[in-house]
């Protein structure tokens, strides 16, 4: 919603653009049958279709849609989602316009009871956190689609109607100004949103719960000389019964919610003036005297709710699609991102030949194992931002109230940012006994972590498109049976000679790890060997590296035999 | 004193406690909360602790 008087877009700091509908072959009897259908230009369909491009694949993007997200919407992308981003090519951009930070306040009545410190050293190429308005982290995205016309045909003024999907086949009827047309396709990403048309047309629902708990979020324009961090405020001045939260983003943009009282209606607390009257209240709480415009608002109501499938035949559903989460802990967005990415090589690798059925397989357990642990941690801190009893009420009015004299009840209010799943479980996730032998690192399924390099900037930098192995050693020397696992594996394979310092092996593969970082981070020793998945997730490891099991390793991370 | 509670331990026993307290109703609450305590003190085993606990709980209640 925007103040009376100015349209859905218009937009205090941000120009809207127009995409034009163009013609698509398809309307004058083409029956090309694409690779790839997108669903949805938002983010996540948007990310499917880059992660698709890097994989050499086509696709072709569907939105109803002739522009970006009419508000700022998801703002948080988090330090994997931007490791994510560079993969994709579009990390630069980000980085120029979203604001990084690492720390957080939270506040009970006018005194400050925690300090949120996100994990962060000179081995991260990227903040913890980031704050970006959707249309921008729209937008970006769309520019470097623009880049790769060859591989992405984004079609907008495109909206999908009707699916219907066999053992061969995904066709998708679209209405567009000019007329009706279905385009066919190998398979179909649904990354078209909470409301998703396709979820409806396939016949499948979402189940599970409406947690109580509404919030307004809105965005104002002012000069508020205050760094970004995340503030929360609980029985604040400005709330005295319930939370508040305020979050800096780029162009003088400062998002504040505040959750309504369970008595309050919904309806009357959306009203200009009333919203104008809170965020006055919270403004004068926060200290700022001076000017502010309102910029746009919109109401949220907290949901865990999720497909119990998330393939259906040659769909996956990614993102809200497949799901929607709880806003506290800055999951939608950045799972979404994971699920884009994870859909797309997937089915790069199917298109390709290179994985068969146990590789699609896969995406329900992973996906939805993700989903099922942001409900356990987003569930938890929806209890404590919006209490859903009498008991839970009480219970945080005790741990806030101790948090005042006591350090132990302190985390509580920790926000439980998200982070990256671990697919420990996942049926690609291989030889967990070699798992098992290590102390330390970066256990199986996990997230690859990044390290400095010196001069060759971060180990992330040097992954490739398909599976990466990183093999640790004194001299970066490379042994026979592993050098010629790449022409073995059909799948690609990129050889990392993570060195401890300059000897024999050369070439651009020898990492010098000249801090040790590498080594230490990754519990590595001489001889020790990562498989990374191209997702950067460590599909298994070994202390000392063994070329048979790396070779079956790569056949289990891609879903068994095709 | 014993070695205290991990963080993850204390979060479980908050969810516990809330659905105890919400399944008591409102007018047994404190009768609930007064038998935990009591359980609780016996468990700690440490006079010292428990009173000093007492102190810790009282303080702030007009916040």
């Amino acid at each position: 919603m925007r103040p009376a008087g100015r349209g859905a877009l218009d937009s205090l700091y941000f120009r809207y653009p127009r995409f034009a509908f163009r013609r698509p072959p398809e309307l004058d009897g083409a029956a090309t049958r694409h690779p790839v259908i997108v669903a949805g230009a938002g983010p996540v369909g948007l990310a499917t279709a880059l992660e698709l491009a890097r994989q050499d694949t086509a696709c072709v993007v569907l939105d109803r849609k002739d522009t970006v997200s009419d508000g700022s919407r998801a703002i948080c992308i988090s330090r994997h989602s931007f490791e994510t981003l560079q993969q994709l090519g579009v990390a630069e951009r980000f980085e120029q316009k979203a604001l990084g930070w690492t720390h957080g306040r939270c506040h009970y009545r006018e005194h400050m009871i925690y300090r949120l410190t996100m994990p962060h050293s000179d081995d991260e190429r990227f903040f913890p956190m980031y704050n970006l308005q959707q249309q921008y982290i729209e937008q970006f995205l769309i520019g470097r689609a623009a880049e790769l016309p060859e591989l992405i045909d984004l079609r907008w003024q495109s909206e999908v109607v009707g699916v219907e999907c066999d053992d061969n086949q995904v066709a998708v009827a679209v209405a567009t100004p000019e007329g009706r047309y279905t385009l066919r396709g190998e398979y179909l990403v649904a990354a078209d949103g909470a409301a998703s048309t396709v979820r409806k047309a396939l016949g499948l629902k979402l189940a599970g719960e409406n947690l109580p708990g509404r919030y307004v979020i809105a965005d104002v324009q002012m000069q508020h000389d205050f760094p970004t961090e995340r503030r929360s405020f609980f029985e604040s001045a400005a709330n005295p019964h319930s939370t508040v939260l305020v979050h800096r983003q780029p162009d003088d943009i400062w998002r504040v919610d505040w959750q309504l009282e369970p008595d309050e209606d919904a309806e009357i607390a959306v009203e200009e003036d009333n919203v104008r009257r809170r965020v006055q209240a919270i403004l004068d709480m926060l200290g700022h005297t001076g000017p502010w415009e309102l910029e746009w608002w919109s109401i949220y109501t907290a949901n865990t709710l999720s497909l119990d499938d998330y393939r259906h035949g040659r769909v996956l559903f990614a993102g809200d699609a497949a799901r929607i989460v709880p806003i506290f802990g800055v999951r939608g967005l950045n799972n979404g991102f994971d699920d884009a990415v994870n859909a797309a090589w997937k089915l790069a690798c199917v298109l390709r030949g290179e994985a068969g059925e146990g590789l699609l397989a896969s995406f329900t357990p992973e996906r939805r194992g993700a989903t099922l642990d942001v409900f356990r941690n987003a569930g938890r801190s929806s209890r404590f931002m919006t209490p859903p009893s009498r008991g839970f009420a009480l219970l945080r009015k005790a741990v806030l109230q101790l948090s005042l004299t006591q350090e132990f009840t302190r985390r509580f209010a920790d926000p439980r940012q998200v982070v990256p799943y671990t697919y420990a479980d996942s049926p690609l996730t291989g030889f967990p006994g070699r798992d098992r032998e290590f102390a330390a690192g970066v256990a199986a399924g996990a997230a690859a972590v990044n390290c400095r390099l010196g001069a060759r900037g971060y180990l992330l930098d040097h992954l490739g498109r398909g599976f990466t192995g990183l093999y640790f050693s004194a001299d970066g020397e490379v042994p026979a049976a592993l050098a010629g696992l790449p022409g073995r594996i059909g799948a690609g394979l990129r050889l990392l000679a993570v060195a401890r310092g300059p000897g024999a092996g050369t070439g651009a593969h020898v990492l010098v790890d000249e801090q040790g970082a590498a080594f230490a981070r990754y519990g590595a020793g001489d001889g020790t060997f990562y498989l990374l998945r191209p997702d950067r997730h460590v599909a298994a490891r070994w202390l000392t590296a063994d070329a048979d099991e790396i070779a079956a390793a790569i056949a289990i991370a891609l879903g068994g035999p095709a | 004193m014993n070695d205290t509670l991990a963080f993850s331990d204390l979060e479980e026993f908050y969810d516990r406690l809330a659905a105890a307290m919400d399944a008591a109703g409102a007018e047994k609450e404190s009768l609930l909360l007064a038998k935990l305590c009591m359980t609780l003190a016996h468990h700690v085993g440490d006079r010292a602790t428990v009173l000093r606990a007492i102190g810790i709980a009282a303080a702030d209640l007009d916040t």
